[in-house]
C-alpha cells in the first residue's frame, strides 16, 4: 500500500488507521446524513441511460453502479474530542465488455450527458486493451432479478443517533479506562452505510442499503521508570449492525477466563474499557514467554484474523491463477491439490464456510456487486479442500457455471472484482464449553484478541500474536503472559486442530479495511468460529533488547 | 482538467476566503490526474484515469473547528462550502489543541514537477506492459505488474495571509515475473518524479533474471545470518523507524525514543557511520516544499554519526514544549558509500543477498521489532559469489538492531520517494523457512 495515498485519520496505538482518500468523500454536517439520496425511479432511468449507450457503442455486456456512501466517524483521546467525521461521496460506475475486453470509467457527474460520457470512456478503454488481450471474458450465467431491494437488518440507524450521544459514549469508556489506571486511551466510533442501486443488461435492478459499525480503543498503561509502556486495544468486532451494537446488552456477554468479558452481537464499551486499563497494567509485570511447543487454545476475536489469512486468502480464486502476483500474492491451494479431492487443509473436525447471508456479518448483502444472489458454500469439509471464492468472469476456470456471488467495490469510483466473503469455521458437533478446551492441556496458552499479524505472499508460513496471553499449567490458567507469538504453516495447523467448541461459544471476528487489488480497495468482512484447540504449534519469544 | 495554476488557484482561494465570517479560515486546494495499467498472466488486466479536485474550508471560531469541502469552484459553490465549514464550526466541541493559523511563510521552489511525465498518454502505459509481456513470453516467464503515474498540485491560504503551492509528479512501477513451473520469481520496482529517468526494458530485465536466477532455491537452515539488503528490502523498516521520531509519544512516554523522564535527543542508537536526513529540493528525491500544517520543509538532519539530532514536534507539541515546531520529515535520505551491490557481495565471505521483505508488521514498538518474510529473489553467498538461491526465511528483527550491527554501506538507489543505501548487516534473525515462492 503506497502510504503518500493514504489519509492518517487517528493515532490508536501502533495500528495506526489508515484508508484511502478517495473513501472518504465530501465532508458534510450529521443533519446532512439524513437526507433522502436521489429517488429510485431516477436512479433507474439513469441507469438505463448507461445499458443504452453501451449496447449502442457495441458492447456484449455492461453494469451500471450508482452509489451513495455516507460515513461518519468520531475521534476522541482522554477527555478530548479529537475530530467527528460527516462525509458523504455520490456518484456512478459504469462497466462494460467491448470485444472481450473490460472496460471501466466513473463519474460524480449523475446526469444523463455524464452517464453518456463516461459510458463512451469505459467502451473505449475495452477496445483500446483489447488489443493486448489475450483471454476474452467469458461470463457465467446470472438470473434476471428484475426489480429487487435489500437491507441490512437493523434496529437503530446510527444517523438517527445524535453525534453528543456518541461522543459522550466515547468519553465514559475513556473515563472509565482513566480511572483505572490507563496513562493514555484513543478511542473509536466508525459508521457506514452504503446506498447502492445496481443494474445491468442481463435484466436486473437492484437497490441495496447496508450498514457497518465498529467501536473500537487503544489503551495505553506505562512504567517510565522500568521504561515499559504496553497497549490492550479493544475485543470489540466490526460488525453488519446497526447503532444497536452499542447497547451492552447481558445476554450477548460470554464469560472468559482470568475474568475475560467476551462480547457476542452486542457490545459494552465502558465494561471493555475498564478492564482494559487493568489488563493492560498487569501487562507491564506479565512474565516473559519461554519459547518453545505449546497447545494453543484461541478465542474467536483472534482466531478470526488466522481465519482471514490463511483460509480467507488463499482461496480467492483470482490468487490461485496469478491476477494478484505483483501485490499481494499468490496461493499454496493450487488449482491440482483442489482437483485431486483430497487435500488435507485441515483436520477431520476442521469446516470452513463461505458465507455472504449471515446475519450482523460484514459481507451480508442480498445480491453482490454484479448482480448475483448471495449464497453459502463450503471451502473445506472435514479437512479437505472443496471449493475457491469465485465470480462472473472466473468460475468457469473451475469449471463450474454458476458465480458464487462475492464480487465488490469499495465505491462507486472504483472497478469491482473479486472480494472475499465471510469465512468461518464450523462450531464444533460435539458440547463443549470454553473450560472444556483448557482443562486437559497440560502445557498451553490461551489467546484472545487481535495482534500482530504477518504471512507469506502464498500463505504457507504465518506468524500471529494476540491482545491477551493467558499461561496454561496442568489445565489450569495460571498467569499472563508477555512477548508471545506463533509460528505455524497454514496446512500444518489446520490439521492440528484438535477440539473446537459448540455454537454456544460462537461470535464474530471482522475486518473492517481489508485491503486486495492495485489501485488498492478496502472491503469489509467477517470470520466466525468458537474457541478452539491446536496442539503442538510453535511459539516464540519476541523480547529483544536495544 | 483538475490542475490549476498558482494564479489560479490563488484567485479561487482568495474568493473562498472573502466569504469567511469566522475568527480564522484556512482553504486547502488540490487537484490530481492519474492513469494506470494493470497486468498479469501476461495480458492486460485493468486500466483507468482518475481525476480529482476538492477545496477544504477550515473555519474556526475560538478553539472550534469545522471542515467542510467541494469539488466545484464557482462564486455560488465557494459561498455555500464556506458557509457549511462555518456551521459546522459552530456545532463542533472545542478542540484543546487547536493553533490558529500561521502567518505568510516563504518557501523554497520546489523541483517535483516534470513536464514529461504530466504528459503521459495511455499508448505509453501499454507499451510499458508490452515491455514486460514481451521479454517474459520469450523466457518461459509470466509478468504481473502495475504502473500508475500522476500529476498533481497543492495549495494553501488562510486568513493570516499565508499562500503555498506546489506542483508535482510522480510516476510508480512494479513487475512480478514468475517461472511458469512457479519454482521462481523475481521483482522489481521503480519510482520518479521524470518519467524520462525510467527504462522499463532494464526494469523487465532486473526482475526475469531474478525469477530464472531463484529457480529451486534450496533450504538452508534459518538463524542470524549477514545480509546484503537491496535498498528495496530496507526502506519499510526505515521509514518504520522513522516514525518513532515523534516527540510527543517520545515525551508521553510509549515510543522507542522514550527513556526515563525524557527522550534519547542526543543519544547514540545506532553505528556511527549512519547519517539520515530529508531534503525536500534533493534533485534525485525532490518533494513539495512546505506540509499540511503551512510550515516550511527544509534540509533537516536527523541521525548524525549515528546520534539522534532532531525529534518532530507538530505546532501544538512544540507550543506545549516551548520550542519550535520541527515538521515531520517529507522523504528519507541515508548516507551512502561507494561500493556497488556486486563488490558488497565480493567482501562477503558466507551470507545471503535480499531482494526485498515483505508483509512487515510491528511486532513490539517498544524495540520496534518488526517481523516479515525476505520475497522475489533471496539468495545464497559463499567466498564472494552467489552460489544458489534459497527458500524464503520469516524474520524478527528491529531496524535499530539492524543499524548496529552494520558491516558496510553500499551506493544509494531511489525507492519509493526515498533515496537508500545497499547494506550489509551482520547477525540478521531469520526465525524459520517459508515454502512460498
Amino acid at each position: 500500500m503506497k502510504r503518500r495515498k493514504f489519509v492518517q485519520l487517528s493515532g490508536l496505538g501502533a495500528g495506526a488507521l489508515m484508508m484511502p482518500s478517495l473513501m472518504i468523500g465530501n465532508n458534510i454536517s450529521a443533519d446532512q446524513l439524513m437526507m433522502p439520496g436521489m429517488d429510485i425511479l431516477t436512479k433507474r432511468k439513469l441507469s438505463d441511460v448507461a445499458l443504452n449507450t453501451a449496447r449502442s457503442l457495441g458492447s456484449t455486456y455492461a453494469d451500471a453502479r450508482i452509489g451513495r456512501y455516507l460515513n461518519q466517524y468520531v475521534f476522541t483521546r482522554e477527555d478530548k474530542v479529537q475530530n467527528v467525521v460527516n462525509t458523504e461521496s455520490f456518484g456512478i460506475g459504469i462497466r462494460v465488455i467491448a470485444d472481450g475486453t473490460w472496460g471501466f470509467a466513473s463519474t460524480n457527474s449523475v446526469t444523463e450527458d455524464g452517464i453518456k460520457k463516461a459510458t463512451q470512456q469505459a467502451v473505449a478503454i475495452a477496445k483500446a486493451n483489447s488489443k493486448i488481450q489475450k483471454e476474452p471474458v467469458k461470463l457465467a450465467p446470472v438470473e434476471s432479478h428484475g426489480e429487487v431491494s435489500w437491507k441490512t437488518p437493523i434496529k437503530k440507524d446510527f444517523k438517527d443517533v445524535p453525534v453528543s450521544e456518541k461522543v459522550d459514549l466515547l468519553l465514559s469508556a475513556n473515563a472509565a479506562a482513566m480511572n483505572n489506571g490507563a496513562n493514555f486511551v484513543n478511542s473509536a466510533l466508525f459508521m457506514v452505510n452504503e446506498q447502492k442501486y445496481f443494474a445491468s443488461t442481463e435484466g436486473s435492478y437492484i437497490d441495496q442499503d447496508i450498514h457497518r459499525i465498529w467501536p473500537t480503543f487503544g489503551v495505553t498503561a506505562i512504567d517510565r521508570g522500568a521504561g515499559k509502556f504496553k497497549s490492550r486495544q479493544a475485543m470489540s468486532a466490526p460488525m453488519g449492525m446497526g447503532y444497536e451494537y452499542m447497547d451492552g446488552l447481558e445476554s450477548e456477554k460470554l464469560e472468559g477466563p482470568s475474568g475475560l468479558r467476551l462480547y457476542r452481537n452486542s457490545y459494552d464499551i465502558v465494561e471493555d474499557a475498564t478492564l482494559a486499563a487493568k489488563q493492560a497494567k498487569e501487562m507491564l509485570t506479565a512474565k516473559s514467554v519461554q519459547p518453545g511447543k505449546y497447545d494453543l487454545v484461541l478465542e474467536p476475536n483472534h482466531l478470526g484474523l488466522t481465519i482471514h489469512e490463511s483460509v480467507g486468502h488463499p482461496l480467492e480464486l483470482d490468487r490461485v491463477l496469478g491476477y494478484e502476483a505483483n501485490y499481494a500474492g499468490t496461493s499454496f491451494a493450487t488449482l491440482d491439490k483442489w482437483k485431486s479431492g483430497d487435500f488435507k487443509y485441515g483436520s477431520d473436525i476442521v469446516n470452513l464456510v463461505a458465507d455472504k447471508t449471515q446475519p450482523g456479518s460484514l459481507g451480508a448483502v442480498g445480491y453482490d456487486d454484479e448482480g448475483v444472489k448471495t449464497k453459502k458454500w463450503d471451502l473445506v469439509r472435514n479437512g479437505v479442500l472443496t471449493n475457491y471464492q469465485a465470480i462472473r468472469d472466473q468460475v468457469h476456470m473451475i469449471n463450474q457455471n454458476e458465480s458464487h456471488g462475492c464480487c465488490y467495490a469499495q465505491s462507486w469510483n472504483d472497478v469491482q472484482f473479486q472480494r472475499m466473503p465471510n469465512v468461518s469455521l464450523e462450531p464444533g458437533k460435539e458440547k463443549y464449553s470454553i473450560n472444556d478446551m483448557i482443562k486437559d492441556v497440560e502445557k498451553g496458552i490461551y489467546i484472545a484478541g487481535r495482534g500482530s499479524y504477518s504471512i507469506d505472499q502464498q500463505r504457507y508460513n504465518f506468524q500471529f500474536g494476540g491482545t491477551v496471553f493467558y499461561e496454561i499449567k496442568d489445565g489450569e490458567i495460571v498467569g499472563m503472559l508477555d512477548d508471545v507469538a506463533y509460528q505455524s504453516n497454514t496446512q500444518e495447523f489446520w490439521n492440528s486442530c484438535t477440539k473446537i467448541c459448540d455454537e454456544n461459544d460462537y461470535r464474530m471476528f471482522g475486518s473492517f479495511f481489508d485491503g486486495k487489488g492495485q489501485p488498492s480497495q478496502v472491503s469489509a468482512v467477517s470470520h466466525g468460529s468458537s474457541t478452539s484447540r491446536f496442539n503442538g504449534v510453535n511459539v516464540i519469544n519476541t523480547g529483544r533488547s536495544v | 482538467m483538475a490542475i490549476y495554476t498558482k494564479e489560479e488557484a490563488k484567485q479561487i482561494m482568495e474568493r473562498a476566503l472573502s466569504f469567511s465570517t469566522a475568527d480564522a479560515c484556512v482553504i486547502n486546494m488540490g487537484g490530481s490526474e492519474s492513469g494506470n495499467i494493470r497486468y498479469a498472466r501476461n495480458t492486460v488486466s485493468t486500466s483507468g484515469h482518475r481525476s480529482n479536485q476538492t477545496l477544504a474550508v477550515e473555519a474556526s471560531f475560538g478553539k472550534k473547528s469545522g471542515t467542510a469541502t467541494i469539488d466545484e469552484f464557482d462564486d455560488e459553490s465557494l459561498k455555500s462550502v464556506v458557509q457549511r465549514a462555518e456551521e459546522l464550526a459552530k456545532l463542533s466541541p472545542e478542540n484543546p489543541e487547536f493553533m490558529p493559523p500561521l502567518g505568510p511563510q516563504t518557501y523554497d521552489e520546489s523541483v517535483s514537477f516534470v513536464e514529461a511525465t504530466a504528459n503521459i498518454q495511455p499508448e505509453f502505459r501499454a507499451e510499458v506492459a508490452a515491455k514486460s509481456i514481451n521479454p517474459a513470453s520469450k523466457q518461459d516467464v509470466t509478468a504481473a505488474g502495475f504502473l500508475d503515474d500522476s500529476y498533481g498540485f497543492s495549495a494553501m491560504m488562510n486568513s493570516n495571509g499565508l499562500f503555498a503551492y506546489n506542483k508535482s509528479t510522480n510516476v510508480d512501477f512494479t513487475v512480478t515475473m514468475r517461472t511458469n513451473d512457479g519454482t521462481g520469481s523475481g521483482w522489481v520496482t521503480r519510482d520518479y518524479n521524470d518519467v524520462n529517468k525510467f527504462n522499463p526494458e532494464e526494469a523487465a530485465k532486473v526482475a526475469i533474471d531474478k525469477a530464472v536466477m531463484s529457480k529451486e532455491a534450496r533450504a538452508i537452515e534459518p538463524g542470524k545470518y549477514t545480509v546484503i539488503l537491496e535498498p528495496a528490502a530496507s526502506v519499510d523498516l526505515l521509514r518504520n523507524m522513522s516514525g518513532a521520531f515523534n516527540a510527543r509519544t517520545a515525551d508521553e512516554g510509549r515510543s522507542f525514543m522514550s527513556k526515563d523522564d525524557g527522550t534519547k535527543m542526543g543519544e547514540k542508537i545506532v553505528d556511527e557511520r549512519v547519517n539520515v536526513w530529508s531534503d525536500p529540493l534533493h534533485p534525485d528525491v525532490p518533494t513539495s516544499t512546505w506540509n499540511g500544517e503551512g510550515m516550511p520543509l527544509k534540509k533537516m538532519k536527523w541521525i548524525e554519526n549515528g546520534v539522534v539530532k532532531n525529534l518532530a514536534y507538530s505546532r501544538y507539541w512544540a507550543d506545549q514544549k516551548g520550542v519550535d515546531p520541527v515538521p515531520f520529515p517529507s522523504n528519507f535520505i541515508m548516507q551512502g558509500g561507494d561500493a556497488t551491490r556486486d563488490e558488497l557481495i565480493k567482501s562477503t565471505k558466507r551470507g545471503i543477498l535480499i531482494t526485498r521483505l515483505w508483509y512487515i508488521r510491528s511486532v513490539d514498538p517498544q524495540t520496534l521489532l518488526y517481523t516479515g518474510l525476505t520475497r522475489d529473489g533471496t539468495f545464497y553467498i559463499e567466498n564472494g559469489k552467489i552460489r544458489y538461491p534459497v527458500k524464503n526465511f520469516r524474520f524478527n528483527e528491529s531496524p535499530i538492531i539492524m543499524l548496529n550491527n552494520l558491516e558496510a554501506l553500499g551506493e544509494q538507489v531511489r525507492i519509493n520517494g526515498n533515496l537508500i543505501p545497499y547494506m550489509k548487516v551482520r547477525d540478521f534473525t531469520f526465525t524459520s523457512l517459508s515454502d512460498a515462492v
